[in-house]
């Protein structure tokens, strides 16, 4: 027993593979993988020892030779302003991985916004492909990232809802009117969402309103 | 540019205060003094201060005593105080609790709240800003009932250990010699489980410990709570067994009873199981509907043999007295609703 618990978790070195930034402000980084994880899992990541980690879901599968984890840059954040300047070969510090928003074969909807997308991004490749419907909500045509992994495979059944433009094959509103829209929701499949609590709130309480039962729904939150 | 505000600051922030205005360094300990031990509202009124000192104190700063918008009264004594924050049309909540020794604050954290639990009406709003030290501290100070209070909780609004620096700074004015000189064994901060602020909370004060349990299953409570899948409640339980609380500090579980999902004896046999060796206690909560929720409360023959079925097996258990429910004193049901469209969505 002991009345001092370490604040600093077991931290790893791991050296940058590419840091690019794929739409303004989001950055994709990989990093060398030397772990195991599961597809949903996040680790925490510090650019400095001795500054705690922050947290963020990986975003590639779990076979790929690399760990990915998308981020975007926060101006008066402490981390991400220093990572975006992070060269290829530079040294990060990393946790192992954690946590318990995994999905399995069984028919599912995913639903994210914004960088919420990681976690499905990480499952589909890792070949959860089948019975999965993807709705991706963003502001910008730019914020649907991956889009071009999930088109051909989801098809119909990835929606890209876009709030603030119109474009190409996207649905021209915010992924909430979408699904209010939409007249009979499945009720026997599970419904994971992942993005900023205001989205995770509002999507739950419109998913139940519609007859989803709540321990359908499954949901991971930013902070 | 605005000026910088004077409560909230620790005796060593406002020595460094006092120190750039090149004024003697006791004057801190005054300021501390007038801050937290008096009835002042105003920088004019702290006497012991030179009319030097006062001056450039005012040229510098507010004070920061934010008054009281609104008073909702209880008919059994339970007063809901609204408080402005700096954003338009948000407001935080503080509920004051007398009973027959004690008065009670239940003191908010942040505006809103990132955690998402299911069960929770501040959830609802979302989350719209970190409170600084100053306004956790202002809920007390200014606060008409404040020279009464004996015991101060961290359950209002938002999650404590999720705004860690500030709320750490509050606990110190509260606890500390300079600062209010509150017994930390009359301050309990309540979480939902986040382990990072949990180390540095447990590290650096010696207040007591409140965790939101609600189910001991694993898959229940992650759909209860998000935090779940994130931080799992077997590794908090495990932080929690590897410290020592010595012999008065006091680490609690909160138990919401919903009808059907967490009150069965399959429960009551897994919380004993999960919380083998802890020395704790549990508090039911009886649930009260919030709008468009799923959930009710269990009834209350449940309520009460769940509490005995506890207690038998030596887990030490009380059923928390419902309060204020005539004015929505529980977190978030009474600043929310005027909220939720007012937000700049990214979906």
């Amino acid at each position: 027993m002991t009345s001092d618990i370490k604040i600093k978790e077991r931290l790893t070195k791991s050296t940058v593979v590419s840091n690019r930034e794929i739409a303004p402000g989001i950055y994709v980084l990989k990093i060398k993988r030397k772990i195991d994880f599961k597809s949903g899992q996040y680790i925490g990541i510090t650019t400095d020892i001795d500054v705690e980690p922050r947290l963020y879901t990986i975003a590639s599968g779990e076979n790929d030779n690399t760990i990915q984890i998308l981020y975007n840059v926060k101006d008066d954040g402490w981390l991400t302003p220093r990572l975006s300047e992070h060269k290829d070969g530079s040294t990060i510090y990393m946790t192992s991985p954690k946590g318990d928003f995994i999905d399995d074969e069984s028919t599912a909807w995913w639903i994210a916004s914004g960088t919420g997308i990681a976690p499905f991004a990480s499952m589909f490749r890792s070949g959860l492909k089948e019975n999965k419907t993807l709705i991706h909500g963003g502001r910008f045509t730019h914020s649907f990232f991956f889009e071009k992994e999930f088109k051909p495979v989801l098809k119909n059944k990835y929606i890209r809802c876009c709030s603030q433009e119109e474009g190409n094959g996207l649905y021209n509103g915010r992924l909430t009117r979408y699904l209010q829209d939409i007249d009979i929701l499945p009720k026997d499949c599970r419904y994971f969402l992942c993005g900023s609590p205001e989205m995770v709130v509002e999507v739950r309480d419109l998913l139940i309103d519609k007859g989803v039962a709540f321990n359908k729904i499954i949901a991971e939150i930013y902070f | 540019m605005a000026k910088d505000i004077l409560l909230g600051k620790t005796l060593e922030e406002l020595t460094q205060v006092v120190l750039d205005l090149k004024l003697p360094k006791f004057t801190a300990k005054q300021i501390a003094d007038w801050l937290y031990k008096k009835d002042i509202t105003s920088i004019d009124e702290m006497l012991n201060l030179s009319l030097k000192a006062r001056t450039l104190l005012k040229e510098n700063f507010n004070i920061g005593l934010i008054p009281t918008l609104k008073e909702e009264c209880s008919v059994d004594g339970t007063k809901k105080y609204l408080y402005p924050t700096n954003l338009p049309h948000q407001f935080i909540e503080t509920a004051y609790i007398p009973d027959d020794d004690r008065a009670t604050l239940c003191v908010s954290s942040q505006v809103g709240c990132k955690m998402g639990c299911l069960f929770c009406m501040t959830g609802k709003q979302g989350f719209q800003a970190q409170l600084k030290a100053g306004e956790i501290i202002n809920q007390v100070r200014s606060l008409p009932e404040w020279h009464k209070l004996t015991n101060i909780v961290y359950m209002g609004m938002g999650e404590p250990l999720d705004n860690v620096p500030e709320v750490m700074k509050s606990l110190e004015i509260l606890t500390s010699d300079y600062g209010m000189g509150m017994s930390p064994r009359r301050i309990t901060v309540s979480t939902i489980g986040i382990i990072p602020g949990m180390k540095t909370f447990l590290n650096e004060s010696e207040c007591h410990l409140a965790v939101s349990l609600h189910t001991p299953f694993d898959d229940e409570r992650k759909k209860l709570m998000p935090v779940q899948n994130v931080y799992p409640i077997k590794d908090v339980l495990s932080m929690i067994r590897e410290f020592d609380f010595g012999r008065q500090r006091r680490v609690s579980f909160e138990y919401i009873m919903l009808k059907g999902i967490n009150d069965t004896p399959a429960h009551v046999k897994e919380l004993c199981r999960i919380l083998d060796g802890i020395n704790c206690r549990m508090n039911l909560i009886r649930f009260h509907p919030i709008p468009n929720s799923p959930l009710i409360g269990s009834d209350e023959e449940t309520v009460e043999e769940f509490k005995n079925l506890l207690n038998k097996k030596g887990l030490s258990t009380t059923v928390r007295r419902s309060r204020g429910l005539d004015i929505f004193a529980a977190c978030g049901l009474l600043s929310t609703k005027e909220l939720m469209k007012q937000q700049n969505k990214d979906f």
